[in-house]
């Protein structure tokens, strides 16, 4: 609990007193309740964002983690260039800010009576709920692959505990001489979409100097990605033939996994024995959106572009992955980026503030390539009659080009990237 | 008295108070908030991304036309200027030149 001087601590103790006989006196003493589920890059940045600019707002946040590991920057772990507890990041920060963080899971939203049910029993009342749950793999969507699946081939696509990034890294280390690392990519949309192809260079970087006679078999079920011709330009500067990429219209979707015998199955049949394999299977809303009614056919959330609110309750902000937000990536940054939009606006009315009027969202990714080598790409978005439409003539990718005549442009990204990392949690925990 | 106390702090906490801000730090207007996920939430600078807090306001705004026109050496502002109408650069210059310049 917070220090509090004698004075507020007695009037703390006389509000919760009264409320005991009259619970209404108490929502008029302790102001509007704001509660956030889940205590990744939209909810933190939300719980934090809130208890700075809305002061007389009491915010709760619901996460089951006791500590919060990014997937950003977990790449950079099979690269060997960084470790599992430097993208661990506490919610002391946030506690010590006044948000109330309750480690529990959410499991039942009534958006009738305002409250939510958690796992262990206690049910929260609010006036606002900002829901930022992030994804849920669709177990079985490849056929084989559950849970216990993901034990042999890990999917490392969300952060949990870390035992699947360590899993991964593990894998890589005891790779066979010369052996296969096989990695299965799942169509648009997904959690960040340059994420793989970041994954294949720094899996590359690691067997460059333990493994260099290993191969990389990316099989994708789509014809194209995210930075493509700046990733590909990439591997072949650094990593020569080790990487093959193997588009959708070649064949390239994975529909079945055989984890005793270590394959991978492709739709036309082929089979690829892998002696890693990484497996990035498709993805839906998390779970308690779709429970709560929010997501529609297509397993995400239809949002109004300028609140975030739920097409289907009003009262319910839903940001991060779990959205339908195109053009803007599956990011980290739009999570962060759109939560202030949120909570402004779904605090607006609570606290007589003005209300965004024309939000301005931003997404920048930046990936690594190699040692000392980064790319990115930029957006800067607005909302008109059309939707979400990216601002004319801004944002794109980094420049492409010889590594002789770039080198100190990828140098200065990979560095700025690093800078990235630190400010964007820094903006989330601190 | 102490079950008393004790219930009390159990209900107050569950219930969720307001508690009081920390101490007094300046709150990004939305416009600015993009940049705080590289330049830090009062544009103080991290790792190599440079400190933009107490920018000169005229300077603030002759760099950003430079990003603009493309006249200023820059990985990725060259990028983000052309994103934003001249009244959001004036905005921002008014936020980032009102900070303090030092730490
Ligand atoms: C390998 C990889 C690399 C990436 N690199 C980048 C990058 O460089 N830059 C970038 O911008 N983005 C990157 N991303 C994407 C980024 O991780 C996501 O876009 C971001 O995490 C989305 O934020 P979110 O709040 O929607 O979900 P999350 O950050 O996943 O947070 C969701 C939280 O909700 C909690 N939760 C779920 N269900 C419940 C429940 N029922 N009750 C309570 N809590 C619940 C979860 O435990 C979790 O902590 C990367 C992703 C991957 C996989
Ligand atoms: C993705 C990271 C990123 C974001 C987001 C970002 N910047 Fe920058 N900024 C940089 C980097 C890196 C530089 C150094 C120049 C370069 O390489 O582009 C810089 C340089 C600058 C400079 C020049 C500083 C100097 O003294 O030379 C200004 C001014 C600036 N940024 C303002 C902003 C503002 C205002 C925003 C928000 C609208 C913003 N930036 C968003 C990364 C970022």
């Amino acid at each position: 609990m917070t220090r509090l001087t004698r004075r507020s601590f007695a009037t703390f103790l006389g509000a919760s007193a009264l409320t005991l006989a009259a619970p209404a006196t108490l929502r008029a003493q302790t102001g509007p309740r704001l509660l956030v589920i889940g205590g990744g890059f939209g909810g933190a940045s939300a719980a934090r964002f809130a208890r700075m600019a809305y002061p007389e707002v009491a915010v709760t946040l619901v996460e089951p983690w006791p500590t919060f590991i990014t997937c950003p920057y977990g790449n950079l772990i099979l690269g060997g260039k960084q470790t599992l507890p430097r993208i661990t990041h506490s919610y002391d920060g946030l506690r010590a800010r006044g948000v109330n963080v309750v480690q529990d899971r959410a499991i039942e939203i009534d958006a009738d009576a305002k409250s939510v049910r958690l796992a262990g029993g206690a049910v929260l009342g609010y006036d606002k709920l900002i829901l930022s749950p992030g994804i849920a793999l669709q177990w079985g969507a490849i056929e084989g692959y559950d849970e216990a699946a993901a034990e042999v081939f890990p999917h490392a696509w969300m952060g949990g505990d870390g035992s699947q990034i360590t899993n991964l890294r593990r894998q890589l280390e005891a790779l066979p001489e010369g052996g296969v690392v096989g990695l299965a990519i799942p169509a648009n949309p997904f959690r960040c979409p340059p994420g793989p192809y970041e994954r294949i260079s720094m899996i590359a970087h690691y067997l460059k100097q333990a493994n260099p006679r290993a191969k990389i078999l990316a099989l994708d079920a789509k014809e194209g990605f995210s930075k493509q011709g700046l990733f590909q330009d990439g591997w072949a500067e650094l990593y020569g033939d080790m990487i093959e990429w193997v588009p959708g219209n070649l064949d390239g979707r994975i529909v079945r996994v055989d984890t005793e015998n270590r394959l991978f199955i492709s739709e036309f049949g082929e089979e690829h024995r892998v002696d890693v394999g990484n497996v990035i299977p498709p993805q839906s809303a998390a779970t308690i959106a779709i429970d709560a009614g929010l997501a529609d056919e297509t397993g995400w959330v239809p949002i109004d572009p300028r609140t975030f609110a739920a097409r289907a309750a009003s009262d319910i902000h839903v940001i991060g992955d779990a959205t339908i937000a195109p053009p803007m990536p599956k990011s980290g940054y739009v999570a962060n980026s759109t939560s202030k939009v949120a909570v402004a606006a779904a605090l607006s009315e609570l606290t007589g503030r003005a209300a965004p009027e024309d939000p301005v969202f931003f997404n920048t990714c930046y990936s690594h390539v190699g040692a000392d080598y980064g790319i990115s790409v930029v957006g800067v978005y607005r909302v008109t009659e059309d939707g979400i439409v990216e601002t004319p003539d801004s944002g794109g990718i980094s420049p492409r080009g010889p590594l002789s005549d770039l080198a100190e442009q990828r140098r200065l990204e990979a560095v700025y990237a690093d800078g990235w990392y630190a400010s964007i949690t820094r903006d989330m925990f601190s | 008295m102490m079950k008393k106390l004790g219930l009390a702090i159990v209900v107050g906490s569950a219930l969720s108070g307001p508690m009081p801000l920390m101490a007094h730090e300046p709150v990004t207007p939305l416009i600015a908030q993009a940049c705080a996920g590289c330049h830090g939430q009062s544009g103080e600078g991290l790792g190599a991304v440079p400190r933009i807090a107490g920018k000169d306001r005229a300077v603030f705004i002759a760099t950003w036309e430079a990003f603009r026109a493309g006249e200023k050496p820059a990985t990725i502002m060259n990028r983000i200027a052309p994103g934003y109408t001249e009244s959001e650069v004036a905005a921002l210059a008014d936020y980032f030149s009102a900070l303090r310049a030092e730490p």
